[in-house]
């Protein structure tokens, strides 16, 4: 089976958010990187799925050359190849433009099953994988919280406060990755040592305008500061008064 | 609630920049499962004084086990460097896990690679580096520790066979041990066995009442007539320089532990003294507490540099038991001074085990013992320095 995992490199949850000088984007400076928590999902289910139908697992990001060091950490872990479509304006890039070039690469590489994460989780966009599905024709099955594959096809679960749904799609397939899906493993020393022998390929980008053009990006308004009404039982009936009266919940 | 989960090891001197790739992602990958899968568990384990043994084949998964064994063993063919910042990680955790994993290593794995038979090796070095067998090492006695030359247990050779006779005390995971390597006085000097769990006359009670390394099992090693073959002795370590090779593999670890124990302590001060508002300020905005946290920060950064020169020296063959000794000394002794300080600025929440600094601080007065006390290396030291033994 050929496995694809689509993978991105994030800022660490400590970073503090600055608005660049240009008022359109953010401000890099000083940020430290992590693989997107969802993403780590799709590595893990990628290697799961390898471990039952055999195969080749290949990591495959888009942006700068130093994401090496997340996709070594995929290498370690046991996938077989890593892939970097270099692009140094990458996280300008729109989730369109950034899932036409991933396309690309991934129909030169050929693939039965691709995973990514549900959603990155710096933009917070939850669109490339679905655009991935729509460029390579592939089926798609969103927010998978439960899979189980066979060498043609699947059934996923997904879930939400409504439910849960599950449903069979034939394979090609696209799979983004949903919490409570697996548990990511470690990457064992034995693994580290393993991955230095193994190559990361870097390839420019193909180049694709943005579609969408980011206008302004703010800060979210600082919170009101908040307000205690008293300590224990005692400030029950103040509390039911404010939620009455002021928050008009109740 | 502790703050482990938010740690940021102290680099003030940007010394990340002198570590390989792969170097950090092994520290990186064991600081992450120390964090998620060992420190929920840390303050019970202390408590209730026991190991959790539930993790061991994780450990073994991760590799931790002999990682600089080759992997014809077992091993996963790590360099020195590597292996002490998995030291220092697993101190991050706990001093207890550090010195299970020390001794099942260092100890265990590191004599029978050295002295061990092929036989010896190909049997115990996969088993051991796999988790599936635990191995302790006795040397130290009841009234022997700082002189171990001096020790009363004995093996007498009958034949094909070898008979040992006495007690070994404070031996680190004895009661849980499937090996042990027991050193013993031959008529032509010390030796060392491997002895099985299970022997005739070999039992290992476990010492308890302990208020340091409370969550590392600790035992007594009874040999009463215990028959071994001698296919269980360890045929190319003759000397107590055989035992004293393995402890310098192991003070080479504790050297990078005391680091991991002390940027434990150091962060969760930091974090402490931040946000704790006393008289309308938080603590970190008094002079007092910069002042120790700047002398703190400082010992640790000198730490730092020491292993790292240290782990360099050995990874070039040029390390000496000399240079071990200076870094055990320093970075214990550091560790111990900082974990007193940082204990000191949680105020009451510092004698609390639901935060860190007194759980390290109990630790650091074992480790300051063990594997050479600190004035035993002072005076190894001084012996280096001046050519003059000064130990009687
Ligand atoms: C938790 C724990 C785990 C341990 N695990 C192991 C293990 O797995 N295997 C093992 O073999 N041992 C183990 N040990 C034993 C440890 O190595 C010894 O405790 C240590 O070597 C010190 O020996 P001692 O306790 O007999 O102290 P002593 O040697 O009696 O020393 C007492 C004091 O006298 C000082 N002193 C001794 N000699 C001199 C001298 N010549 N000049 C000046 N001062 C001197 C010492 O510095 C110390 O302050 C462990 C100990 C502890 C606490
Ligand atoms: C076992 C135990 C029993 C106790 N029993 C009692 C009891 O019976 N009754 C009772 O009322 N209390 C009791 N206490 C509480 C004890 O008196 C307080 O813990 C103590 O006053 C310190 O306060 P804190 O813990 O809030 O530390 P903090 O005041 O938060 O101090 C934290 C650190 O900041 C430093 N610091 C504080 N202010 C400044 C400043 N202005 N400048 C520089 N440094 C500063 C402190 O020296 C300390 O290092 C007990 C505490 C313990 C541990």
């Amino acid at each position: 089976m050929k496995i694809i995992a689509c993978v991105k490199r994030v800022p660490t949850t400590e970073v503090q958010a600055k608005v660049a000088a240009d008022g359109k984007s953010i401000d890099t400076t000083g940020f430290e990187y992590m693989l997107s928590f969802y993403d780590d999902l799709a590595v893990e289910e990628a290697l799961k799925a390898k471990e039952k139908h055999g195969g080749e697992v290949t990591v495959l990001t888009l942006g700068p050359s130093d994401a090496s060091k997340e996709l070594r950490e995929a290498l370690a872990k046991g996938a077989d190849k890593a892939v970097i479509l270099v692009d140094p304006s990458w996280h300008t890039r729109d989730a369109r433009s950034t899932a036409k070039a991933l396309a690309a690469k991934i129909k030169e590489l050929g693939a039965d099953v691709v995973f990514t994460g549900r959603v990155a989780t710096d933009r917070d966009q939850s669109s490339v994988g679905p655009m991935l599905a729509a460029y390579l024709g592939m089926s798609c099955v969103t927010d998978v919280v439960k899979l189980e594959l066979a060498a043609n096809g699947g059934n996923a679960q997904r879930e939400s406060e409504a439910g849960v749904e599950t449903l069979s799609f034939p394979l090609p397939a696209v799979i983004t990755c949903d919490k409570g899906l697996n548990e990511p493993r470690y990457a064992g020393l034995k693994g580290i040592m393993a991955a230095k022998k193994k190559t990361i390929e870097e390839v420019p980008a193909q180049d694709v305008p943005n579609a969408s053009q980011v206008l302004a990006v703010e800060l979210p308004p600082a919170r009101k500061e908040g307000r205690i009404v008293g300590e224990g039982a005692a400030a029950v009936p103040a509390l039911i008064a404010a939620l009455k009266n002021e928050a008009k919940v109740l | 609630m502790g703050s482990y989960a938010n740690f940021r090891q102290l680099d003030y001197f940007q010394l990340d920049d002198q570590f390989s790739e792969d170097e950090l992602m092994v520290r990186d990958t064991v600081r992450s499962w120390v964090t998620e899968r060992y420190l929920p568990l840390a303050m019970e384990h202390f408590e209730n004084g026991t190991f959790p043994m539930e993790l061991v084949p994780e450990l073994a998964e991760l590799g931790v086990f002999g990682p600089t064994t080759p992997t014809e063993y077992g091993g996963a063919g790590l360099n020195s460097v590597a292996y002490g910042l998995i030291c220092q990680e697993l101190e991050r955790g706990d001093s207890g896990l550090r010195s299970f994993v020390s001794v099942q290593g260092s100890l265990v794995m590191y004599p029978i690679f050295a002295y061990g038979s092929e036989e010896q090796k190909r049997r115990w070095l996969p088993l051991l580096a796999s988790g599936k067998a635990i191995g302790c090492f006795g040397l130290t006695e009841p009234d022997f520790g700082s002189n171990p030359g001096g020790m009363l247990t004995t093996a007498v050779k009958k034949g094909d066979e070898w008979v040992l006779n006495g007690r070994k005390m404070w031996i680190t995971n004895g009661t849980v041990s499937d090996v042990a390597v027991v050193w013993a006085r031959a008529a032509d000097g010390v030796r060392g066995f491997l002895v099985e769990k299970g022997a005739p006359g070999f039992s290992a009670p476990e010492q308890k009442h302990k208020f340091s390394l409370r969550a590392s099992i600790t035992s007594e090693l009874v040999l009463q007539d215990v028959v071994v073959k001698d296919s269980a002795r360890l045929p190319n370590g003759n000397g107590l320089k055989a035992p004293l090779g393995c402890l310098t593999q192991a003070r080479y670890g504790i050297a990078w532990g005391g680091l991991g124990a002390a940027y434990a302590c150091f962060d969760e001060a930091l974090q402490y003294t931040k946000a704790r508002i006393v008289f309308d300020k938080p603590v970190a905005a008094y002079q007092i507490p910069q002042k120790k946290l700047a002398d703190m920060a400082t010992q640790i950064t000198m730490g730092q540099m020491l292993a790292l020169r240290l782990g360099r020296l050995k990874d070039s063959g040029k390390m000496t038991p000399s240079h071990v000794s200076m870094a055990k000394r320093n970075n214990v002794a550091m560790a111990l001074d900082v974990s007193r300080v940082c204990r000191d600025m949680l105020g009451a929440n510092g004698i609390s085990l639901e935060y860190q600094v007194g759980r390290h601080l109990c630790n650091l007065e074992s480790v300051i013992t063990y594997e050479g006390t600190h004035d035993i290396h002072t005076l190894a030291v001084g012996q280096e320095l001046t050519g003059i033994a000064a130990f009687r």
